[in-house]
């Protein structure tokens, strides 16, 4: 059962960084269009609606593989009377296509991940939400109120819902200390003992790197690379090959390599750390965020432009919002709640569970620690368009990996 | 009213007669639609998608947009060859399958004449299970469960812990894949020798003792010749199952262990790159266009 559930969790894990590409080169065309001012999206001035009213009985939903458990969708349906139809989707790729045309009438919310995000926006395919009918929103954390992703000029076009970040696990053994930098995965010390995922969104974690170990090359976000900055990444992670053990795909392989002392540091989720720490030598086991910070996700429940079923949708995203079905999904899939109320209910499932996700963490301590994933485009934040979009990034990896 | 009914009865024949007389003219007309709609199938979602994918492998993708650009070029087939990053991946698909197709041949050989010539009735139906028994177990139970004995404090390293020899660390590395895909797909390379030992007449083998043939000539000079068909027939889906493969390099490859398959998903699945993907796959068709006309040179067809 926790196989299953840790290879789903992970397949949508590898699938969402790869279709982060995709969806952002859409808003990026639409910015070169404009040069460096973005044009507003076409959803902006619609109202949204100030109530909820009657459920229309059913809610078709597309959305990550399990983001609809029974634990929480049952009683939410016996709750509202509101029937879920579930598409899981492989990729953020398949979510914005089949979002396409606003839904076509066909689907009412999408779970988008913050690489998707941009361009349901700038498609006009999901349409503002109001924050009003979400009592839980209150209790959101500062910054998941309105995150860049899913907020433009103070318009919402949905309603955060997890996050994570990507950190650093080691082996207590053989690191007796936490290490307070991402260098150890860049070590020839550790030649072969070393795992990070197979993603190409992993190049962003060499950057990150770079961004604090050589200031000489200018590097101020690990998503929007110039030419020089991009090859001298590509360049550190072609060194760091030989040092690898195995490419992760998925979160239940990184576990069995450190499980077997296959290898005895990596790039990981939380997710991957708490896991180990249930079996009897979980000591040997800890992740830390290194100075340097961390890369990280964030998802979204976005509501369809044409949502046919619209009430029943705003009662989901009041649902999904709620401290107690936070507290659930995050720790089904080992992701952080952005209810801050969450952590209460996360130390009733699971004891320390809150702390051990950064649940509790307030402020902008820790988020400022994160660059949440989203998707290279050519086009800078400048304007300009130096930058190397997402397919260069993907054939990089192919060279990397050799 | 009889006007009527003679006027009836005769435009009644007359609806079928014609369509006797056609058939009946053109004798070639009533297998033909038979035919039509399997070779209408054939044609359509075999054919026709083979095609497109060639099609696909001349146009390239817009950066900004992904969209797919219909012009034609021959970019991705110059990306292809011109950055020896392809080159090595090709090679190391095309080596790996050969060294498969080769092991498991060594490996079948004995395996299938011992089935087919020396094993008892009761015991050829036990080892027929005992070879089939591993597919019907799932690809991945099969992969997950090398993982385990390959892994670092695995079955592998305990074994050799336990007898005093060094751990010999081979998990998640080209080895391993080796291993692996000559364990997955043995039994395809089994059954084909296996029959064409079995059609094998005792005769040539009592012929040849005959004929002053000592054991080793036999089998150079009798069996052998007479097994390669079947070898071939086995080595085209060892080898082809190994060249398209891209599972096994995620759980059980090592830092270097890209294959074909592997740049083919990469490039559909994360950068929506489908004319790459589709040049890229250009390339094992090519191979296994080569490597099928050797075989049916070779005879191997006759053997299937």
């Amino acid at each position: 059962m926790r196989a299953t559930e840790s290879s789903t969790s992970l397949l949508r894990w590898a699938c969402l960084a790869a279709a982060a590409v995709v969806t952002v080169t859409a808003c990026g065309s639409s910015s070169t269009a404009t040069g460096s001012t973005i044009a507003p999206p076409p959803t902006a001035t619609m109202k949204p609606q100030a109530s909820i009213g009657a459920g229309e009985g059913q809610l078709n939903l597309i959305l990550w593989d399990g983001y609809a458990d029974k634990s929480w969708a049952d009683p939410f349906t016996a709750a509202t009377g509101c029937k879920l139809n579930l598409h899981p989707a492989g990729s953020s790729d398949e979510m914005v296509s089949l979002m396409k045309d606003g839904g076509g009438g066909q689907w009412d919310m999408v779970s988008a991940s913050g690489d998707a995000d941009l361009r349901l926006i700038y498609s006009g395919d999901v349409k503002p939400m109001n924050t009003d009918l979400i009592p839980d929103y209150q209790n959101f954390q500062a910054y998941f109120k309105s995150p860049p992703y899913n907020t433009i000029s103070g318009v919402h076009y949905g309603i955060s819902l997890q996050w994570g970040p990507n950190t650093l696990l080691y082996n207590t053994k053989k690191f007796t200390t936490a290490p307070t930098s991402w260098s150890v995965i860049y070590d020839k010390a550790y030649q072969g003992l070393v795992t990070v995922p197979d993603n190409p969104i992993q190049i962003a974690d060499g950057a990150l790197y770079l961004m604090k170990t050589k200031p000489s090359l200018g590097i101020t976000d690990p998503y929007e690379l110039t030419r020089p900055q991009f090859d001298a990444t590509v360049a550190l992670l072609k060194s760091q090959q030989p040092l690898i053990k195995h490419y992760w795909s998925l979160a239940a392989d990184e576990i069995t390599l450190f499980q077997n002392q296959d290898v005895v540091v990596g790039a990981a989720w939380p997710y991957q750390t708490i896991q180990l720490k249930g079996l009897p030598n979980g000591s040997d086991f800890a992740d830390t965020i290194p100075q340097e910070g961390a890369t990280g996700w964030a998802d979204t429940w976005m509501l369809a432009t044409k949502a046919a079923h619209p009430n029943c949708a705003y009662m989901w995203a009041k649902w999904v919002s709620t401290a107690q079905v936070q507290a659930e999904q995050a720790l089904s899939f080992g992701e952080t709640p952005v209810n801050s109320k969450a952590c209460a209910q996360m130390d009733a499932l699971q004891s320390g569970s809150c702390k051990q996700y950064h649940a509790d963490e307030t402020g902008a301590a820790y988020f400022n620690t994160i660059k949440f994933w989203k998707t290279p485009l050519a086009t800078c934040d400048d304007g300009s368009n130096s930058c190397i979009p997402y397919a260069d990034w993907v054939s990089a990896w192919t060279t990397i990996k050799g | 009213m009889a006007v009527k009914t003679t006027g009836r009865l005769p435009s009644k024949g007359a609806g079928a007669a014609p369509l006797q007389g056609l058939f009946w003219r053109h004798p070639w007309l009533r297998p033909l639609l038979l035919l039509a709609p399997p070779v209408g199938w054939f044609v359509l979602i075999y054919f026709a998608a083979l095609v497109l994918l060639l099609v696909t492998a001349f146009w390239t993708i817009d950066p900004f947009t992904t969209q797919i650009v219909q012009s034609w070029s021959l970019d991705n087939f110059t990306t292809i060859v011109s950055d020896s990053t392809y080159g090595t991946i090709i090679g190391r698909t095309v080596l790996l399958a050969a060294l498969v197709t080769i092991t498991d041949a060594v490996l079948a050989f004995p395996f299938a004449y011992y089935m087919a010539r020396v094993a008892s009735r009761r015991w050829q139906t036990a080892l027929f299970a005992a070879v089939l028994l591993p597919l019907w177990a799932s690809y991945l139970a099969r992969l997950y469960a090398w993982i385990l004995i390959l892994n670092h404090s695995g079955l592998l390293n305990w074994s050799l812990q336990s007898i005093g020899l060094p751990p010999a660390n081979i998990g998640y590395s080209n080895v391993a894949m080796w291993l692996v895909f000559s364990y997955i797909w043995l039994p395809f390379m089994i059954i084909p020798v296996y029959a064409a030992l079995e059609r094998m007449p005792e005769s040539l083998l009592e012929a040849a003792a005959d004929l002053g043939a000592r054991r080793w000539r036999t089998l150079r000079d009798v069996v052998l010749p007479l097994v390669l068909p079947g070898v071939i027939a086995g080595s085209i889906f060892t080898f082809s199952l190994t060249l398209g493969d891209y599972i096994t390099p995620i759980l059980i490859g090592g830092a270097s262990s890209n294959l074909i398959g592997n740049v083919v998903y990469a490039n559909i699945g994360i950068a929506n790159n489908v004319p790459f993907a589709a040049a890229l796959t250009m390339v094992p068709i090519a191979v296994m266009a080569i490597y099928l006309t050797i075989a049916q040179r070779l005879g191997a067809f006759e053997a299937l």
